[in-house]
């Protein structure tokens, strides 16, 4: 079903972690459905995202493509990091299962909603950056069992 | 390839090794049309009538009721489209609950489209019926009740007999899809008030392919099949002689070990199910605790998504299944973990493991130890479990 690259990103993620003080955090996804995504960006003063870490729940290729948007954008200025589209990561994956496309469309949602936040702690406008869509829906209920 | 341990007998059962000797002879020495007049034919034909004898045994049924189909789901189909073809002057109303099989909850929606009226009971948190709410839900024009005998998620076993005493009570036909159930279990149409079960071969370590229908005499059930006048003229088709031979060893041999059996599946399926109660935090076993099929165990784990789950248990060779939305092929989780309660989120993290009485001791330990690494290192990447640690660092 997976490609090896969606496996290898999957089994082997890329970038897992939190970034505390986090330039810009961005959370994407909806636990209804199945996914959330978190990306975390460190920025410098250049506007280069020195590093990046991502947290998801979801399936395999939900961290699949975290994994590879992470990768993807690491190094990259923030204007840069918005020209990552979902295209570019599901080809960077070798391609996924129609079923899963929507992943990729999380993943690069996440992105800009993590630029999004950056820019507006910084009070500044990324040109060609429009508010993301988080539909993060319910957060989780306390229930005990 | 590296060790398999194959924990989703739900799914599908491996073809016990003595049901496949007796099935090979009638591919290619006793091939011949059991419908044939001339001698060659009376071996075939003497088998199904064996084999029919060998179902019929396990569940008290005569052998004229037995109908071999193609399957669990014919079996399903035929059961509810054909009643309802049968009695639609009677009435054009049924129930059901809402976690049967999609065979019959997919019939169930055709049959609404055809102008029948059905009503889904609702199931409790242990994904079983209320009495009381079938009693009230049975109307005048209520032509046939179908709950299933045991869920193939949850494995939550209904109140059968007392189901089938209220419906019968009511005037009303009752059906069973015991497709999990049957040869597993002890089934007594009698003692149950079936008028109608649904069993397939490939779910007790029979050939997949082949299935049962059994019918109560006098039942005017129609032909769902036409054509020849095989199975009494109400199932047509040339009779799968190897499929029937084999269903019918799978079910000699499913009734003969049924009670070491249960007992052996019990106890390590309760010993799977304490292991992760005691070990692996937010779990939560789903379906009743002790009227459950012997080899069921399904637990949800809050944070993660099963598909993730499967995949990484799957690279240390274990077998299991989910009831994610990302294996059920839509956006919602299983519709029967739903309908026991639990909120979206949690669904998506369920996992079903269904032993075997093959499954040793040893496996299950295996499986728990992994299980246990494999359900901490996707809470360390999930952000719900973060945000769920940061709340109560609150």
């Amino acid at each position: 079903m997976y490609s090896e690259k969606v496996i290898d990103h999957f089994t082997n993620p890329r970038n897992v972690g939190e970034i505390e003080n986090a330039s810009g955090v961005g959370t994407v996804g909806n636990a209804k459905c199945g996914d959330i995504m978190r990306i975390y960006f460190d920025i410098d003063e250049n506007q280069v995202i020195r590093d990046v870490k991502f947290k998801t729940f979801g399936c395999g290729a939900a961290v699949a493509t975290s994994s590879m948007a992470t990768e993807l954008v690491k190094g990259k200025t923030v204007n840069e990091a918005l020209e990552v589209t979902n295209k570019a990561v599901m080809e960077a994956l070798d391609g996924l299962p129609p079923v899963k496309v929507h992943c990729s469309l999380l993943a690069e949602q996440a992105i800009h909603a993590a630029l999004w936040d950056y820019a507006e702690k910084n009070g500044i406008v990324i040109e060609g950056l429009e508010k993301p869509v988080t539909d993060i829906g319910e957060t989780v209920e306390e229930e005990e069992y | 390839m590296k060790k398999v341990i194959y924990l989703d007998n739900a799914a599908t059962t491996k073809v016990n090794e003595e049901v496949l000797k007796e099935m090979l002879p009638y591919f290619t020495e006793v091939y011949s049309n059991p419908s044939a007049v001339y001698s060659f034919a009376a071996e075939g034909k003497k088998a199904v009538m064996e084999a029919r004898n060998q179902v019929a045994s396990v569940i008290g049924a005569k052998p004229e009721e037995i109908y071999f189909t193609g399957g669990g789901s014919e079996s399903d189909n035929w059961a509810l489209k054909a009643a309802a073809e049968a009695y639609a002057e009677k009435g054009r109303h049924i129930i059901t609950t809402k976690i049967e099989h999609h065979a019959i909850l997919h019939t169930c929606e055709y049959l609404e489209n055809k102008g029948f009226e059905i009503t889904y009971l609702d199931v409790d948190s242990d994904g079983r019926i209320s009495l009381e709410e079938l009693e009230k839900a049975i109307r005048p024009d209520t032509i046939l009740v179908s709950v299933m005998t045991a869920n193939n998620e949850i494995g939550t076993v209904e109140p059968i007999a007392e189901i089938g005493r209220i419906a019968h009570e009511k005037g009303t036909l009752f059906h069973t899809d015991a497709v999990q159930a049957y040869g597993h279990i002890p089934i007594n149409v009698d003692d149950m008030n079936i008028d109608m079960l649904s069993a397939s071969g490939h779910k007790f370590n029979g050939p997949k392919g082949i299935g049962v229908m059994y019918i109560r005499k006098g039942i005017k059930i129609r032909s769902f099949i036409h054509g020849g006048a095989q199975e009494r003229g109400r199932r047509a088709g040339t009779s799968n002689v190897p499929g029937i031979v084999g269903i019918g060893k799978a079910a000699a041999l499913a009734d003969k070990t049924m009670n070491e059996r249960i007992k052996k599946e019990v106890k390590l399926r309760d010993y799977l199910i304490s292991r992760i109660e005691n070990e692996i935090p937010y779990a939560k076993l789903n379906g009743h605790r002790t009227d459950r099929l012997p080899n069921n165990v399904n637990f949800c784990f809050r944070f993660i998504e099963g598909e993730s789950l499967l995949i990484l248990l799957d690279q240390q060779g274990i077998c299991a299944s989910s009831g994610s939305a990302c294996t059920s092929g839509s956006l919602d989780p299983s519709h029967v973990l739903l309908a026991i309660g639990l909120p979206h989120e949690i669904a998506h993290g369920s996992l079903r493991l269904t032993l075997s009485d093959e499954t040793t001791k040893e496996e299950i330990d295996f499986v728990v130890d992994e299980l246990k690494k494999i359900v901490e290192r996707l809470r360390s990447m999930s952000p719900l479990y973060e945000d769920f640690l940061k709340n109560n660092a609150k």
